[in-house]
């Protein structure tokens, strides 16, 4: 049933899928980390129309499904823009876009957390509102956040296999791949499921130390 | 209760012999620790506690915070487990089954049986956030004692109208004061009708204008009489009027026993008078 | 050659319904795993522990997708064949559930120490306390994250697209092979009624929430 000469070789070029998944995994979580920050500001912005138009643009991004999103940028967007944009970067900008709104969150959860003498000590010292940001606010709301922005980063990587639907060969088309040509269909996606299961896990271990030595370091 | 278990040696109440010969009970204690000690980890918060209870008999217990009554209450109410010795509830072992010659610890079903004899109230009342008041004194009436919905109801109210809160049957305790709160907490316990409550620091958590409701509940259910009571408090005036009997403990032992005026008139353990003095320094 | 958008939403409803009766009997399916995985997560026994660990890791440790993939196409060659919409609602249900069954456990968890004490003063026994009085309380602490999680949930069955179930985005990708150059109305259509979907589903929960926890906390 379980046959080992097959797995030995597929095994090579799964492992070689896996560098390309982490690769987008990582493109796409620099994507997310940027423009969740970009939304997160601009979603606390004291210019309201901007503050209520990108709240809109968050729960709609967050409503409805990645594989959705991924479609319309692949197949839609070269159509209204009249260039196409490859697989690749479809797939990083759609998974990095959809998660980016998820960041948002976890950054206004940051913020949020500084408490409001912070704000007040900057204005004090005559800071402007760039200077309160970079040297006072986010120094202190983002190193608690850092842990929950680690299993965003998990649960990104484990939503890379949709973006097989654009053709992006990833782990998942890879095997699909294989299985269309040998039809032995067990061992590949069994596969699969393990180097998920193995990576993510040890990458949510990873985490954890993370939080509490973040923890000791807070003093807690 | 049928199975009285005797045990021999009455070393554990050797120094208040006299004490329990109050008259009219010369029965068994309802209450009985014997050696029970307790660790949480490392920590020994009860170091030998050896205290008999007489039906109907109200005990108030003092000391210092940290001196182990509040964990002699709730061992008393199966919330924590003796690390050694034994308790006795209406001549039965609560804690313990005999397995031919041996104790073993007692299962849940023994537990269940047994804790039908005591109630407890609580510092922090613990009504359940989720149930208007009469529910909350009828639900165990239902489920447990297995009363019909019109009996538990009978029942509730009357309690609740003697703790004077019966105009608030359909609130949540959400929407009463500490005071009224503590009150239906009482009702709550007393419904099951056990034999031994606990009152564990109930009026700790009250504001000072509250507490005298709540004191005043109790009081009356003192005079009925029937029922024991341990009092764990920090209420020395009310201590003295209500009590038969009043334990000092400090760092996990009774230090001091005895009648309300003998503790609070004549201490004689220089941890006692130290005690009382800075108790009438601060004025509570 | 369709004169107007309004000439798809046939087909997309047609595909709609079976994107809600996936997402129905798998959110079934996924909440009565999350309460036997967080209850027995909390268990007593050892290996009741551990099973519904192992349970929890290994289906929030993989992909949905890989789930699916291996429940529809891997099965089969150890001689279990499912139907489609077996091997999708088992996916996105016991995926769901594992997640879901985090919420069940932290939710009882943060029911305070006193509710147990005051039930077992009462002489409640063990399966009373936890039926009467912990799990109405940690039900409440529940709605809002399964709330979450049933919009996720929803979003979530676009992916049965993949073993070629006729849902909303499968009949949606039909459409657009047939009709190339209406490719931007389809995808915006889906898109939209997605969006309608989940944000139904949130101002639900949340009107719950409000009715249930009025005049108590």
């Amino acid at each position: 049933m379980w046959d080992w000469n097959y797995v030995l070789d597929v095994l090579p070029q799964l492992l070689s899928a896996l560098k390309m998944t982490v690769w987008i995994t990582l493109c796409s979580f620099v994507v997310s980390l940027i423009v969740g920050l970009l939304l997160a500001l601009a979603a606390r912005s004291r210019f309201k129309p901007l503050a209520y138009v990108t709240k809109g643009i968050i729960e709609f991004i967050r409503n409805t499904p990645l594989l959705v999103q991924v479609f319309f940028l692949y197949y839609s967007l070269p159509l209204l823009m009249g260039v196409s944009i490859p697989a690749f970067y479809a797939g990083v900008i759609g998974l990095g876009l959809h998660y980016s709104t998820y960041l948002s969150e976890v950054y206004r959860s940051g913020i949020e957390a500084v408490p409001k003498g912070q704000w007040e000590a900057a204005t004090a010292l005559n800071y402007t509102k760039g200077q309160t940001w970079r040297i006072v606010i986010l120094p202190q709301a983002i190193p608690p956040i850092i842990p929950v922005l680690g299993n965003y980063l998990i649960v990104m990587f484990k939503e890379t296999p949709i973006l097989s639907a654009i053709t992006l060969v990833e782990m998942m088309l890879t095997a699909k791949n294989v299985v269309s040509q040998s039809f032995r269909a067990f061992e590949p996606y069994t596969l699969v499921g393990i180097l998920f299961l193995a990576i993510s896990y040890i990458a949510s271990l990873l985490v954890q130390r993370l939080e509490k030595r973040m923890n000791l370091l807070r003093g807690k | 209760m049928s199975t009285t278990v005797i045990e021999s040696g009455e070393e554990a109440s050797r120094e208040n012999a006299s004490l329990r010969d109050k008259p009219g009970t010369g029965n068994t204690p309802i209450v009985r620790y014997q050696g029970v000690t307790k660790s949480f980890g490392d920590v020994q918060v009860l170091k030998g506690i050896d205290l008999e209870m007489m039906p109907g008999e109200k005990v108030a217990v003092i000391g210092p915070s940290g001196s182990g009554k509040t964990t002699m209450g709730r061992m008393l109410m199966t919330l924590e487990e003796p690390t050694e010795g034994t308790i006795e509830l209406d001549g039965e072992l609560l804690w313990h089954m005999r397995v031919k010659d041996r104790l073993v610890r007692a299962d849940e079903k023994h537990l269940h049986r047994m804790r039908g004899h005591v109630g407890m109230v609580f510092q922090h009342f613990n009504l359940f956030p989720h149930m208007n008041v009469l529910r909350n004194v009828t639900e165990a009436p239902r489920k447990v004692l297995g009363l019909s919905k019109e009996e538990a109801e009978e029942r509730a109210v009357s309690m609740l109208g003697k703790v004077g809160l019966a105009d608030k049957l359909k609130m949540y305790p959400s929407h009463l004061s500490g005071g009224q709160k503590q009150r239906v907490a009482i009702a709550r316990a007393l419904v099951m009708k056990p034999k031994v409550m606990v009152f564990d620091e109930v009026t700790s958590a009250l504001d000072p204008e509250l507490v005298g409701e709540v004191l005043e509940v109790i009081r009356e259910i003192a005079e009925e009489g029937e029922m024991a009571m341990m009092l764990i408090t920090h209420e020395m005036d009310f201590a003295k009027e209500i009590a038969d009997r009043v334990i000092f403990g400090a760092d996990g032992r009774i230090v001091e026993q005895g009648t309300p005026e003998e503790i609070f008139e004549n201490p004689q353990s220089e941890r006692l008078q130290s005690f009382l003095q800075r108790f009438r320094a601060q004025g509570i | 050659m369709p004169s107007s958008w309004i000439e798809f939403l046939p087909t997309l409803l047609k595909g709609a319904e079976i994107t809600v009766i996936v997402a129905l009997l798998s959110a079934v399916l996924a909440i009565v795993a999350a309460f036997i995985a967080g209850l027995g997560r909390l268990s007593k026994l050892w290996i009741v522990r551990t099973v519904m660990a192992v349970y929890v890791e290994v289906f929030r440790g993989t992909s949905l997708l890989v789930q699916l993939f291996w429940l529809y196409f891997a099965l089969p060659f150890i001689g279990i064949e499912l139907p489609k919409m077996a091997a999708a609602v088992l996916a996105i249900g016991l995926n769901f559930g594992a997640y879901g069954s985090e919420i069940v456990r932290s939710a009882i968890l943060a029911v305070p120490k006193g509710q147990w004490e005051a039930a077992v003063a009462l002489n409640m026994k063990p399966w009373q306390r936890m039926w009467n009085i912990i799990l109405p309380q940690a039900s409440l602490r529940m709605l809002p994250p399964f709330g979450n999680q049933l919009v996720e949930l929803i979003k979530s069955t676009s992916l049965v697209y993949f073993i070629t179930m006729a849902d909303l985005t499968y009949q949606a990708m039909v459409l657009r092979n047939n009709y190339i150059s209406w490719t931007t109305e389809i995808l915006v259509l889906l898109l939209l009624m997605y969006f309608v979907m989940a944000t139904l589903v949130s101002v639900g929960v949340k009107l719950l929430e409000r009715k249930l926890t009025a005049g108590r906390l």
